[in-house]
């Protein structure tokens, strides 16, 4: 190895040892999933699907600590059951709205109760909830950014199925498409994104930060793909805007970064009227 | 011939309704077929079936295999959430080349339209816009749900021209489901009524000779009622019309397709 990668290497891992960098790398690692995963809950009305999968989460949570299990494991497991139930329920035709209401309310109520049965976890319950990003470790980091990638790579790989069964379920069914299966890719991102996201944003929050982004990249993009990708972008200046202000006021990090986000959705309102 | 797309025996339900029952029906390559009947006849029901949308409750629905399918929707609602330019939208779910994006717009009558937003075109565009991008996949058979709703009558007339164009061009067979039968009928090879089940069959001429049929095309919509309740003048398949002619009291009309 020459001297200069040694020095490049050693300061990236010195950087690495500063709190404030691995929060704004995992910041910016999950909107990379978020972005374009947000587009989708956007354009197919799955906001509060998202709710009450990110909820459920909570559940997860207590439950990984009641058998030992690690944290992103069990948050996985809870979100892909509550989300595989919810995608189930919502082919059959029932009133979604109600349902998803019960789903995602009772989900964080019983996790709630679940987690009073563990001493430790209650004082800390609130990081779990609004999330720690400041708290973030480098195994955190690995994690973050090999399920963002993970579901980057996933949503990259079903794109044109996936924008097509969003168009109309007809008119990809007709093409060749099984818009089931695209569903199931969606479900299965979004589980996925719950579980690495909870860290950051926490259970209360996550489906804002699918949600705000997105829609603010809405407002100056013409094509599905600009949108996602602004999202991606909008994202990562919440990120950046939301950790200094955090800094700067002494705010918690994780509802600072969504008030971020907030602040940039108003600003394109402003922006689309002029365009 | 080896029929493009064949249903035999076909039930489907949606929860304890049963919303098709026993239908029997092919679409031979090149053959154009119209099916009509009233709202809630099931003829979306069948078209979504056909495609494999809809899982059988009893009999099949057989496709060729590698059937290229080119499908017009009844009415694509796009989300004012999701930006789509028709550049965009013909590119789903196969890239295609400008060029040929160009030559399909140019052919459905919509030439220089890709930078638009679909959400901002006039209804007859955007079913054009649909068409051109149906045309993309080179379809063996072009299905159309309905494709003229919402169109004025002479936007409707138009329409239907550019397909016979397209039919005449590629050959391809077409499946459609219409209310507008005046404007269609003569160059349907079938038409099918439905009403839950297939209630007669036959050719235009035979189905457009019916008295009823004449004195409610002739006064548009609510013409496809007249189909299922014309003179039984022709032969129809085995049990295909059992229903009662007495009953002038339509939303009462019940077919028991046992």
């Amino acid at each position: 190895m020459t001297t200069a990668t040694t020095i490049t290497m050693s300061t990236i891992m010195t950087l690495l040892d500063d709190f404030l960098i691995r929060a704004a790398l995992a910041g910016i690692g999950l909107t990379l999933a978020t972005g374009p995963l947000g587009a989708f809950v956007v354009w197919r009305r799955m906001a509060y699907f998202g709710d009450a999968t990110a909820h459920a989460a909570i559940l997860g949570v207590a439950l990984s600590f009641g058998f030992g299990l690690s944290v992103y494991i069990g948050t996985l497991a809870v979100a892909l059951g509550m989300a595989l139930t919810v995608a189930s329920l919502s082919g059959r035709g029932h009133a979604m709205d109600t349902v998803l209401g019960v789903l995602a309310h009772s989900a964080l109520a019983f996790g709630l109760v679940a987690a009073s049965f563990f001493s430790g976890l209650r004082v800390d319950l609130s990081a779990w909830l609004f999330g720690d990003i400041l708290a973030v470790s480098r195994a955190d980091l690995a994690i973050v950014w090999g399920g963002a990638l993970a579901v980057l790579g996933l949503m990259l790989w079903r794109w044109q199925g996936l924008l097509t069964a969003t168009l109309n379920e007809e008119l990809a069914q007709a093409s060749g498409l099984n818009p089931r299966r695209e569903r199931l890719a969606l479900t299965l991102a979004l589980a996925l994104t719950v579980a690495v996201s909870i860290k950051i944003v926490g259970a209360l929050l996550i489906a804002a930060l699918l949600i705000i982004p997105a829609a603010t990249a809405r407002q100056l993009a013409r094509t599905p793909e600009a949108m996602a990708m602004g999202a991606v972008g909008c994202g990562a200046a919440s990120v950046m805007a939301g950790l200094l202000a955090s800094m700067q006021f002494d705010t918690p990090a994780g509802p600072s970064i969504v008030a971020a986000a907030a602040c940039l959705f108003v600003l394109s309102l402003g922006v689309r009227r002029r365009a | 011939m080896t029929p493009l797309i064949a249903a035999r025996g076909l039930s489907i339900r949606h929860g304890e309704t049963t919303v098709l029952a026993h239908v029997d029906f092919t679409i031979h390559p090149g053959e154009i077929v119209t099916v009509v009947g009233p709202n809630g006849s099931g003829k979306s029901t069948l078209i979504r079936a056909l495609i494999g949308l809809e899982p059988a409750a009893e009999g099949r629905v057989d496709r060729a295999s590698g059937l290229r399918i080119g499908y017009v929707p009844q009415k694509l609602h796009i989300d004012a959430s999701l930006p789509m330019t028709v550049r965009r939208f013909l590119s789903l779910p196969k890239r295609v080349s400008d060029r040929a994006a160009r030559a399909a717009l140019a052919r459905t009558g919509v030439e220089g339209l890709e930078m638009r937003q679909l959400a901002r075109l006039s209804g007859g565009q955007f079913q054009r816009v649909l068409l051109a991008r149906a045309l993309l996949a080179e379809p063996q058979i072009l299905i159309l749900d309905e494709p003229t709703q919402g169109l004025d009558q002479p936007a409707t007339a138009a329409f239907y021209h550019l397909i016979e164009e397209v039919r005449a061009q590629t050959d391809c067979a077409v499946l459609l489901v219409s209310h507008d039968l005046h404007v269609v009928m003569s160059a349907s090879d079938r038409v099918i009524c439905l009403n839950g089940h297939v209630c007669c069959e036959g050719t235009p001429k035979v189905v457009s000779a019916a008295p009823e049929y004449r004195a409610l095309f002739g006064h548009g919509t609510g013409g496809a009622f007249a189909l299922y309740r014309h003179e039984h003048d022709h032969d129809h398949e085995a049990g295909a019309c059992a229903h009662d002619h007495g009953d002038h009291d339509h939303h009462e009309h019940h077919h028991d397709p046992a």
